[in-house]
């Protein structure tokens, strides 16, 4: 395993463990995340990733030190830490069907100065959907709605969990560029078990087995390793389909 | 004709007070997954307080009525925020001790009203219009019948308005569909739980002092009465739903009253029949959110 210096660490996660109704999901997982790019955490299906990110955001019972910018947050309340400048875009998107577009985007401005222009100039179809209810959006458009609560903000970190999961190839490729364009101003820890998108977009890898970290470093050091790769993602070196059968998409370069 | 206009008119009288009981119970459960079954304690202290300020300023006239109202609102809203804050805000998501602590409190505060105001149900006066009859296509309608509509009708005007224009309304129709999504864009739910407690605390209070003009008196148990049919409307309309405990209220009540009227006093009777029907035909109620 590689370990970061501390001093450009964003945020640091130490013998966390996570609990769902009495039950153990998460269990001393210890990773960081730089204060640039994209750190991606993978593992197969059910091993934990998003449980840990809900862990660090107080979303399930924790125990364990997670510190922001060298501020400890684990005993923070979930909407503490968001204010304290994380944001998250969270699994099956969650937007509020019942409000229209520009109500959720209202309801996640924590400013009196919200970048309306990034979020214009990334999905300018949320522009011409305003007054829609989010509920009878297409996924895709959706997570549009759920990336752009996101990124509204002026976030010091960026937790997405698994943006791509059930969209098209056409919108997967708009949604990893998306998250390209803020990875350039913000750091982005990233659940996805798309390959072909971690390979677009992660700098480095955090994996996952059984609830404990099993591998960090550079996504290179992962992604160049079929055998690494089939051990750890159970994906086939070449055909890079998941263990839960999830087709990769192409993803524009 | 006269007939069914006056029982139209004084079912849409009776609705509106279950109104003022519903929307409160409706919006705590659709934001907080809380039965409150300490919510007609609300009304019953609004009512007594109301009518004590109202006796002490000058006994049936209408600014001593408007008072009593104003009274029983903040009165209704400030006894719910602090049985928000003091109990129901350690007991979330612990759905059995929520039962448990709201219908000991209910059951206790019932006990504390007959302390002070006695068993006997305390007569109130109102100012002499509302005690007289509008002829309206034949019948005679008492005017407080006409009071209550427009009340109700105000406030739900006004909650709709709030809800769909403030920045905590916002939060609240969110916070119903989504809570915890909420508290991931950061903001403090808990402050609007305590809010929607403090509006369904008001409009409850409010319906205590209109109560007590409908029933004449007030008494420790009038809160307790109307949270039945309250529960009820709420469930036919569908846990959660503004609109439909506005409709519920109005069709259970007019039920009630045709029934009362045409079939020999079952009016209650009819209405926990409608309850069984919706509950086996459409268990999420009329406007319920699908479960």
């Amino acid at each position: 395993m590689s370990t970061n210096s501390s001093t450009t660490n964003v945020l640091t996660v130490r013998n966390l463990y996570g609990r769902i109704q009495g039950q153990q999901v998460v269990e001393d997982v210890s990773f960081n995340v730089l204060d640039t790019g994209v750190t991606a955490l993978l593992g197969r299906n059910g091993v934990g990733k998003t449980s840990t990110i809900k862990s660090i955001l107080g979303l399930i019972d924790r125990s364990g030190e997670v510190t922001l910018g060298g501020r400890r947050i684990d005993r923070l309340p979930t909407h503490k830490v968001v204010q304290l400048g994380v944001g998250y875009v969270p699994e099956d998107r969650e937007v509020f069907g019942k409000l229209t577009v520009a109500e959720n985007l209202k309801l996640a401005e924590r400013s009196a100065h919200p970048n309306r222009a990034l979020v214009e100039e990334l999905f300018p179809d949320l522009v011409q959907r305003q007054a829609q209810l989010a509920g009878t959006l297409s996924g895709g458009q959706q997570q549009m709605v759920s990336l752009a609560r996101a990124l509204l903000n002026q976030n010091r970190l960026l937790l997405v969990d698994e943006p791509t999961k059930g969209l098209s190839p056409k919108i997967v490729g708009e949604v990893a560029q998306a998250l390209l364009a803020a990875a350039k101003t913000v750091p982005i820890l990233l659940v996805e078990q798309n390959l072909q998108v971690i390979r677009q977009l992660a700098d480095r890898v955090v994996v996952l087995s059984g609830g404990r970290v099993v591998f960090t470093g550079e996504a290179s050091e992962l992604l160049d390793d079929p055998e690494r790769i089939q051990r750890y993602l159970g994906v086939h070196s070449g055909s890079e389909r998941s263990s839960a059968g999830q087709t990769d998409a192409t993803v524009p370069a | 004709m006269s007939t069914i206009v006056l029982l139209l008119i004084t079912g849409l009288g009776l609705g509106a007070l279950y109104f003022l009981v519903a929307s409160g119970l409706s919006l705590i459960y659709g934001l907080m997954g809380v039965l409150n079954f300490a919510h007609g304690s609300f009304l019953t202290i609004g009512a007594f307080i109301g009518w004590e300020v109202a006796r002490r300023l000058s006994d049936g006239s209408w600014w001593a009525l408007a008072a009593a109202m104003l009274t029983g609102a903040v009165v209704g809203a400030l006894v719910a925020a602090a049985t928000e804050f003091f109990l129901i805000r350690r007991l979330y998501n612990r759905h059995i001790e929520q039962v448990l602590v709201t219908v000991g409190l209910a059951l206790a505060s019932v006990a504390l009203f007959e302390g002070i105001w006695g068993t006997d149900p305390t007569y109130v006066t109102s100012p002499s219009w509302l005690g007289q009859t509008t002829e309206i296509l034949g019948a005679r309608i008492p005017n407080n019948r006409f009071m209550l509509i427009v009340v109700a009708v105000l406030v739900l005007v006004a909650i709709v308005l709030f809800l769909k224009f403030t920045r905590y309304g916002l939060i609240i129709r969110a916070g119903v569909e989504n809570r915890l999504m909420v508290t991931a864009l950061g903001i403090d739910v808990r402050r609007a739980f305590t809010l929607v407690f403090a509006i369904g605390g008001a409009a409850a209070g409010l319906g205590g002092v209109l109560a007590s003009i409908y029933y004449g008196y007030v008494s420790a148990h009038i809160g307790g009465s109307l949270l039945i049919f309250a529960f009820i409307v709420t469930v036919i309309g569908g846990l959660g739903s503004l609109a439909g405990a506005a409709i519920a209220s109005v069709l259970v009540a007019v039920l009630q009253q045709f029934a009362n009227f045409y079939l020999g006093g079952t009016g209650d009777l009819a209405v926990v029949l409608a309850l069984a029907a919706v509950l086996l035909l459409r268990p999420r109620g009329l406007l319920g959110a699908k479960v």
